[in-house]
């Protein structure tokens, strides 16, 4: 079993990492990798009220979705979407948790809307007026790959193109200390069937019992190993490359994920 | 135009909710027109509501094997599992076409964040740290009830959960559907399970969309939902595989992008949901012997579901909301609602709507306040969820001879 997709698009956002331009520069090695706190955007496509009540978890998907779907020359409204995060918005959970451990347990109506992990796929709705199917998963360290698969899924049987977003951010005490994600790192690629004027790579993933790739920069590799979502960069690095390049990224045990990249055209 | 799926055979499935443990107790609980709901007793919750709470969930602990998922939400799956063999009926599908080739599908919007809650009263004083026994993976993590159920029924397949509110349970039939045709996987685990909790409680409150009484859906007089919990499993495989009689014939998802918490007035994502659904399945709205609405029992929910009902088959096809009885089970409704539709089609029988006295005139439907006995072919459920996510399934039966 084999299934296969075109990248048309792709978005990044993460610590050191200020888009995907950046990130290729990266990660073919033209400038180093220097860590630094991940700079979010604040999301001019929502309306001024849905964007004062957005936090990092949804600013971080919606910038990343909307630079693939740039670079895909893509109409996001048309796009079906699947949302991948392995813990969605920790510092609202954070709030409501707080909230409901004193007395009064007076919970605010929009951090309750905003606890559900389907709240970065809502606002991009709202964003961008797309009405197809949404999905939002959770794999935990393994979401990367099941957003892949769900994403890849769609593609080869829907025969349509998809928009994936992979996304998390990092917990405030107490809850970093038990689920240490040390900052945001978001990645979005538009999948399709068929090559296009934007086509990167066509991509052919098989499930796989060989050991995940790690990066070579070991930078990279922290940064790879710290963040779910980040599980991505070995297929990055491949996107990168303007060679056949066989990788096997992270996914749930006792299967990885064993990935074709061959560049297109 | 949506493309036709290739149907799929329910080989297994089980239901657990405030109406009893297994399938027998539920479709008792439904032919007796009974509600499991009753006023609010959960935790140190104090609000004026009924919940539908499953009995014994905090007597039941996990196998001390699982000692890491220990949670209400992972019990309630636990419990779930037991009942109407369908553990033994995972563990014949895995023998037979291998472990690894049986994916994992579940649906839940709160997972164990119920212990979060619990432990956050309990941070120490002096630091803010949580207390050392709580675990974040096998309890808080919305994935823990998939990677419970992957590990307490010994699969290695892939695992996912989908968690978009009160579609989620919904939309995993649609997702295995797409794995299973993909080649991906030879089988698969799909579900919900959510369980009563703080955040919920609390956060439908807060919006004011609990009813004080049992919830009415389609009433004139409805005022809000009431909360349940439940567990609900299907197994799937495809049926030339398999002696099938029962089957997942279509799937439709669609999104609103309206609004965070409110459906679309005019029911736009709903009924473009249900659209698909026909298409997928190759149906008409003609072809539709009873629909398992979402009915929520909010003014907004009821009505916009019921205009795109009106709108996609018409004014006559029989329905219900069986959340009177069983209360709005969240990111396990879907699957419990699936189950329901699946014992439509196997006792030719459609459930009533109970609690509402006086269906609104308003909302063009023909909801069902006594249950109807007859042929029962080809049934839809809906699923609505914050997020304008929506996802709408239709199940069938063979006919007897085809």
């Amino acid at each position: 079993m084999t299934l296969t997709a075109c990248v048309n698009g792709v978005g990044l956002l993460g610590p050191g990492i200020s888009n995907w331009p950046h990130g290729l520069q990266i990660l073919r090695g033209e400038v180093p990798y220097a860590a630094a706190p991940t700079v979010l955007p604040v999301p001019a496509c929502l309306p001024s009220a849905e964007r004062r009540r957005t936090g990092a978890i949804v600013r971080l998907a919606l910038a990343v979705g909307l630079e693939a779907t740039t670079n895909a020359a893509a109409d996001p409204a048309m796009l079906p979407a699947v949302f991948s995060s392995s813990g969605g918005d920790g510092a609202n959970c954070h709030e409501i948790c707080q909230v409901l451990a004193g007395t009064e347990r007076a919970l605010s109506p929009t951090r309750f809307h905003n606890s559900v992990h389907n709240a970065a796929s809502g606002y991009w709705g709202i964003a961008t007026g797309a009405t197809a199917a949404s999905n939002a998963l959770c794999a935990f360290d393994a979401s990367f790959g099941a957003g892949l698969l769900e994403a890849l899924a769609q593609v080869q049987v829907e025969h349509t193109a998809v928009l994936l977003i992979a996304y998390d951010a990092n917990y405030p005490e107490p809850l970093y200390s038990k689920r240490p994600i040390p900052d945001a790192f978001g990645v979005a690629l538009v999948l399709a069937p068929a090559t296009g004027a934007t086509t990167l790579a066509r991509l052919s993933v098989t499930l796989s019992d060989t050991a995940a790739a790690r990066m070579p920069q070991p930078a990279l590799e922290t940064l790879r190993a710290a963040i779910p979502a980040a599980r991505s960069l070995p297929l990055l690095a491949g996107l990168a490359r303007r060679a056949t390049r066989d990788v096997v990224i992270d996914y749930l045990g006792p299967k990885n994920l064993a990935l074709r990249i061959e560049p297109c055209p | 135009m949506t493309e036709r799926m290739k149907p799929l055979a329910l080989t297994g499935f089980t239901a657990t909710s405030c109406l009893g443990l297994g399938l027998d107790a539920t479709l008792a609980a439904l032919r007796a027109r009974h509600t499991g709901l009753a006023p609010c007793a959960f935790e140190s919750v104090v609000l004026d509501t009924y919940v539908g709470e499953v009995p014994g969930v905090d007597h039941s602990p996990l196998p001390v094997e699982f000692t890491d998922y220990e949670c209400r939400n992972n019990r309630l799956a636990h419990l779930g599992l037991a009942q109407d063999g369908f553990a033994a009926s995972v563990r014949h599908c895995a023998a037979r076409v291998g472990a690894e080739r049986v994916g994992v599908f579940l649906g839940t919007s709160t997972s164990g964040i119920l212990e979060t809650e619990l432990a956050y009263r309990g941070r120490d004083a002096a630091s803010g740290a949580l207390p050392t026994e709580f675990r974040y993976r096998g309890a808080h993590n919305t994935f823990s009830l998939a990677a419970f159920v992957r590990e307490a029924l010994q699969l290695t397949g892939p695992a996912v959960v989908i968690s978009s509110a009160c579609s989620s349970s919904a939309k995993v039939f649609a997702s295995a559907q797409r794995a299973l045709a993909a080649g991906l996987i030879d089988a698969a685990v799909v579900g919900g399970v959510d369980s009563l909790c703080l955040t919920t409680l609390y956060g439908f409150h807060s919006l004011q969309l609990v009813s004080r009484l049992p919830c009415r859906p389609f009433d004139a007089a409805r005022d809000g939902i009431s909360i349940g919990e439940a567990a609900a499993f299907a197994l799937l495989e495809r049926p030339d595989a398999v002696d099938a009689t029962l089957l997942l014939l279509g799937t439709g998802e669609s999104s609103d992008a309206y609004h965070m918490s409110a459906p679309h007035p005019q029911g736009r994502g709903a009924g473009a949901a249900m659209l698909q659904a026909l298409e997928s399945a190759g149906l008409t709205s003609a072809d539709i012997d009873y629909i398992n609405f979402h009915g929520t029992a909010t003014p907004s929910n009821d009505e916009s579901e019921a205009r795109a009902v009106a709108a996609v088959l018409g004014s006559e096809t029989p329905g219900s909301s069986t959340k009177g009885a069983t209360g709005h089970t969240l990111g396990a409704a879907g699957a419990l609602e699936a189950v329901i539709c699946a014992l439509a089609l196997r006792h030719d029988f459609m459930p009533a709507g109970v609690n509402t006295a006086a269906v609104d005139p308003a909302l063009k439907v023909n909801y069902l306040r006594d249950n109807l006995p007859g042929r029962v072919t080809h049934v839809m459920s809906n699923s609505f969820g914050f997020g304008g996510s929506n996802c709408s399934l239709i199940f069938g039966k063979r006919g007897r001879g085809s």
